[in-house]
């Protein structure tokens, strides 16, 4: 069953409280990275949030997704908790990785996160394999790998779309394009207008939708898991969109205009456009939104404390899962480290 | 070696390990250029026509798409034996071994597991030139998560390749193309492994101990044959990583004196290593400056006659064991 049914009204209403809960999950991360609170790099993913819930809301628990470096929408659409993720961006104990893998390697393969990849195009090839295990083993569930238009200039990506289009393997390719790979605008990194258009040359379908616009989403990600679980193979789809954030924060983001930014979140914001058509349709009304937005607001209060609340981890734990195997290198290079002067 | 044996070469001990795998474990496929018919070197013949498309196929000419997606199957509940053919094309998808196979589990605090197999030929002596003789396995051996294995003899090929399978860590296994056809005795037992990390002691000695890896190891045998009045311990290491420091280590403060014979580049690569450990751990027993046998950093030359300069043999193996004298 996927988790979101667009024709209910209650998951009309959950789809507009999990992009809320991901905006303002990113608003306090924003906060705390500013406050030195959040070590390392994070990545936001604000305007995007219409993609990582249209898409996960028509996947099963039992589907994976493999994310990017741009992962927190990801993975709370997929079904992590706030908490949990919070913790691990805070680098604690209680995190998803136990604080080892930070904003750009999140997993939980239990939700189906299969994992965050910050090496640009490394979700593609591994969604694929993801994929491949649900072939060989005649399963019953599917792949998204989620990739930018950046990747799309990478040559992994082009290897493993070719690789599940030729074994027909069952993953929809979902290429968030947000206009910018890093600091370089489209123009510079593509000569199409549409990244759909690679489809043909792998023998796929290739779909474009507003990635604004969830439902639109939802419902080509819900055909392209219908195809793949027929055994029909994958889809390519572009979901155009858009970041409101630099590429990393702290980024001053000289290639693009303030009023350009403003101009999306005025006219594309994927929630206030959402919260307007529920509005109209009699979905929700004001106090309905307010509700929804307060409860986020303390869920994400919440997620904040319980990171911050959380302890450090054991120093020692740094020296574990480098292997499933353990080996004694690790272990010997370890003491040597710590082994004092004075010996024999 | 008790028990039951047959005489195997290194290409049919491997391909034995690989067949007895798919037909223990149905988690168990194998991909790679050409596998439906033998693969490089033949090594994997028959083995489609006995186990179908599914657990035995062929891939585009995509190395970072068989990588990649290894990792992903395998972080997914399969283990694949993925051929990456010439060891060379590693630099073709040196990311997907670096950063996902190796660091996949350790990132993500252990919830996942990436039990893969990757298959990796090397050496020089065929004029195959220098993107087709390499030996890359130091700067493999060199990653953190990653277990390499070099094995230079048919036991050794069988077993380490039946427990690179059954591992769940990624193992890249180096197999040096100019041995296919060497034979030895190997048991003639389905549960027979030799476990990642366990060097093997192939001829005993008091005198001087030589660390000798794949062809090498050969060619450090045919050597010692020349001293007949000295004691020299020939050691395969077989894994490269893990390393079996104790046994190395061992012998070392017995002998005092060591050579490596590696295959690899001379500089940053695994003689250093094996003299590093050596350093550390039996420093004080060292009675001679250490000799390492391998490749004077060059690329390996086409024309014969320069192959033949810069790969190292018996006698290269000969001169460094009388320069420890």
């Amino acid at each position: 069953m996927p988790q979101l049914d667009l024709d209910s009204a209650d998951d009309r209403r959950n789809a507009l409280r999990k992009m809320l809960l991901i905006r303002e999950f990113e608003n306090r991360v924003s906060e705390r990275f500013a406050d030195n609170e959040i070590p390392g790099f994070v990545h936001l993913s604000q305007g995007q949030e219409a993609v990582a819930v249209g898409a996960c809301g028509a996947l099963d628990g039992d589907d994976y997704v493999t994310s990017t470096h741009r992962a927190h929408g990801h993975s709370l659409a997929k079904g992590l908790e706030a908490d949990r993720l919070m913790a691990e961006l805070y680098g604690k104990e209680a995190g998803y990785c136990g604080g080892r893998g930070g904003s750009m390697h999140v997993a939980d393969l239990d939700t189906g996160m299969l994992g965050a990849q910050p090496i640009v195009g490394a979700s593609v090839p591994l969604g694929t394999g993801a994929a491949l295990t649900a072939d060989l083993r005649d399963e019953d569930w599917m792949a998204i790998a989620f990739c930018g238009d950046g990747s799309t200039a990478a040559g992994q990506v082009h290897e493993a779309i070719n690789l599940a289009a030729t074994w027909g393997l069952p993953i929809a390719f979902v290429i968030e394009n947000n206009q910018y790979s890093e600091g370089m605008v489209f123009d510079e990194q593509h000569n199409i207008e549409d990244l759909a258009d690679m489809a043909g040359s792998y023998g796929i379908p290739g779909e474009i939708v507003d990635g604004q616009d969830v439902e639109a989403v939802n419902d080509v990600v819900t055909d392209a898991r219908e195809r793949a679980l027929a055994g029909d193979g994958p889809t390519l789809i572009e979901a155009k969109t858009y970041r409101y954030r630099g590429h990393f924060e702290g980024d001053e983001e000289p290639y693009r205009s303030e009023d350009e930014v403003e101009e999306w979140q005025r006219e594309h914001d994927p929630i206030d456009n959402y919260r307007e058509r529920l509005l109209e349709e009699g979905v929700i009304d004001e106090a309905t939104f307010e509700e929804l937005r307060e409860s986020v607001v303390e869920e994400i209060d919440a997620a904040v404390q319980f990171a911050r609340d959380a302890d450090e981890p054991d120093p020692d734990d740094a020296y574990d899962d480098v292997f499933a195997e353990p080996v004694d290198d690790v272990d010997r290079f370890r003491d040597r480290l710590r082994a004092d002067g004075g010996g024999e | 070696m008790s028990g039951e044996t047959e005489r195997l070469s290194v290409r049919e001990a491997i391909r034995s390990a690989l067949r007895e795998e798919l037909l223990r474990d149905d988690d168990v496929f194998i991909m790679g250029q050409d596998e439906e018919d033998g693969g490089s070197f033949e090594v994997t013949a028959g083995l489609h026509d006995e186990f179908g498309f599914d657990r035995v196929r062929n891939t585009p000419i995509s190395e970072a798409a068989q990588i990649g997606s290894g990792v992903g199957a395998a972080a997914t509940g399969l283990r694949p034996v993925v051929n990456l053919s010439f060891s060379d094309f590693i630099g073709v998808c040196y990311d997907q071994v670096m950063n996902q196979a190796g660091k996949t589990r350790y990132m993500f605090g252990g919830a996942s597991s990436v039990p893969m197999t990757i298959r990796a030929i090397e050496g020089a002596g065929l004029n195959a030139a220098a993107q087709h003789s390499g030996t890359v396995h130091s700067m493999v051996s060199h990653l953190p998560g990653i277990k390499a294995v070099a094995p230079g003899t048919p036991e050794a090929a069988k077993g380490l390749m039946k427990s690179a399978i059954r591992s769940d860590d990624p193992v890249v296994f180096f197999e040096n193309k100019t041995i296919y056809e060497r034979r030895g005795e190997v048991p003639v037992d389905d549960e027979f492994t030799v476990p990642l990390g366990e060097a093997s002691v192939e001829q005993e000695g008091d005198d001087v101990t030589v660390v000798a890896t794949q062809r090498l190891l050969g060619e450090a045998l045919a050597a010692t044959r020349e001293f007949d009045d000295l004691g020299i311990e020939v050691i395969d290491p077989r894994s490269l990583y893990p390393l079996d420091t104790d046994t190395i280590v061992d012998s070392v403060e017995k002998t005092g004196r060591l050579v490596v014979a590696d295959e690899s580049p001379l500089s940053y690569g695994f003689h250093a290593e094996v003299f590093a450990r050596s350093a550390e751990d039996a420093f004080w027993h060292l009675d001679a400056p250490l000799q390492r046998v391998g490749v004077p950093d060059t690329p390996i030359p086409f024309s014969p006659a320069q192959e033949d300069e810069v790969v190292p043999d018996a006698d290269d193996v000969r001169r460094a064991i009388e320069r420890t004298l």
